[in-house]
């Protein structure tokens, strides 16, 4: 590993403060531009979908666990679960079809 | 004991604040538990990811301290995995935790104005989508007492949660080790979904995301990038196409909770 893993962790932890505090201190304005606005709003939801899938199908040992518990991940959140349920719902789903698959 | 449980206006008579910090501290500790829990569990998760990229229980456990964000941890493992260079982790990091910057500008305006410097790097310090949402929630202007009490036992449980994913991954049989994995992912869920069921547009991207994610593991080019470069690249290729094709409303960004 040429790069350090403190460097690593340094470099992260920095830039996520710096995104939290700014709006809380220096920058007191709204951001104007609808652009930058919009792009901003559907950010987070298009990273996190993009880290979902097909990621999930790959942490498993089965792929098909994996798939299942994307679909009652989705289910779960759809139907109100909270972010506890919805996880708990995904790991014991993938631990019973792993029983049966593997 | 004078825990205050009904708390009048003699509270506000009293010169000594004390009382009042201590009770408003109180009720983020209550209601930071439920999440603190919820927090074990996912980073725990996080932590089997953290050992795959090499990380020891130590460094684990000061990157989630440090750090805060399930999303931006979990990316930035993956190219500490890929030994990716230290612009490319500033750069997932800020793409990756951009909607905090976004519920700090909704958290801005709920503190009183004379709300000191050092409340707000404090507070600031752990905005996640779970606590901003219970500051958020509160009645009247926040109280950075409050979110102190929560982070209090928030920010630990994410913390210890990861250096025990790191340990336990080696000792935990497969079996477990791949029902945990799930977890985190299980929390990005519960993130996007809800507002895609709300807002037909980021329905439409999420499901777009995750097929633009599968087609550019792949593609020819695209393919032989790390997973975290390409979470990168389609992360903002496509929001600038939902952003021009679709701008917002003023109203839409008050919902980001």
């Amino acid at each position: 590993m040429k790069h350090n893993i403190y460097i690593y962790i340094a470099i992260m932890a920095a830039v996520s403060f710096i995104i939290r505090v700014l709006p809380l201190t220096l920058i007191r304005k709204q951001i104007k531009s609808p652009f930058l606005q919009s792009f901003l709003y559907y950010m987070p939801y298009i990273t996190l979908a993009v880290m979902t899938f097909p990621a999930i199908l790959y942490a498993t040992q089965s792929p098909i666990a994996g798939a299942v518990a994307l679909g009652v991940g989705i289910i779960s959140a759809w139907f109100g679960a909270s972010l506890f349920q919805v996880s708990v719902s995904c790991c014991a789903i993938v631990l019973l079809l792993e029983l049966i698959l593997i | 004991m004078n825990t205050n449980d009904t708390f009048g206006p003699e509270d506000n008579i009293r010169s000594a604040a004390f009382p009042k910090r201590r009770f408003v501290f109180k009720e983020g500790f209550l209601d930071g538990i439920p999440i603190g829990l919820g927090y074990l569990a996912v980073s725990f998760s996080l932590g089997i990811a953290a050992r795959n990229a090499g990380l020891s229980p130590f460094q684990g456990f000061l990157m989630s301290l440090l750090n805060n964000a399930s999303a931006g941890e979990y990316a930035g493992l993956t190219l500490i995995a890929a030994d990716a260079a230290y612009v490319e982790i500033a750069l997932i990091t800020l793409i990756t935790n951009a909607r905090y910057l976004l519920m700090s500008c909704a958290l801005s305006q709920k503190f009183s104005p004379e709300t000191s410097l050092l409340h707000r790097l404090l507070v600031g310090f752990d905005v996640t989508d779970e606590l901003f949402g219970i500051a958020i929630a509160r009645p009247g202007k926040l109280n950075p007492y409050y979110s102190y009490g929560a982070i209090a036992i928030a920010a630990p449980c994410w913390a210890v949660g990861t250096a025990l994913g790191i340990i336990a991954g080696n000792l935990l049989p497969l079996r477990i080790v791949s029902a945990l994995s799930v977890a985190l992912f299980g929390m990005f869920l519960a993130i996007i979904i809800p507002p895609s069921r709300a807002n037909k547009v980021v329905g439409v991207f999420v499901l777009l995301s995750f097929a633009s994610s599968y087609a550019s593991t792949l593609l020819p080019y695209l393919s032989t990038l790390s997973d975290g470069t390409r979470t990168i690249i389609l992360t903002v290729a496509l929001s600038a196409i939902a952003a021009l094709l679709f701008p917002i409303k003023q109203e839409d960004t008050d919902h980001e909770a």
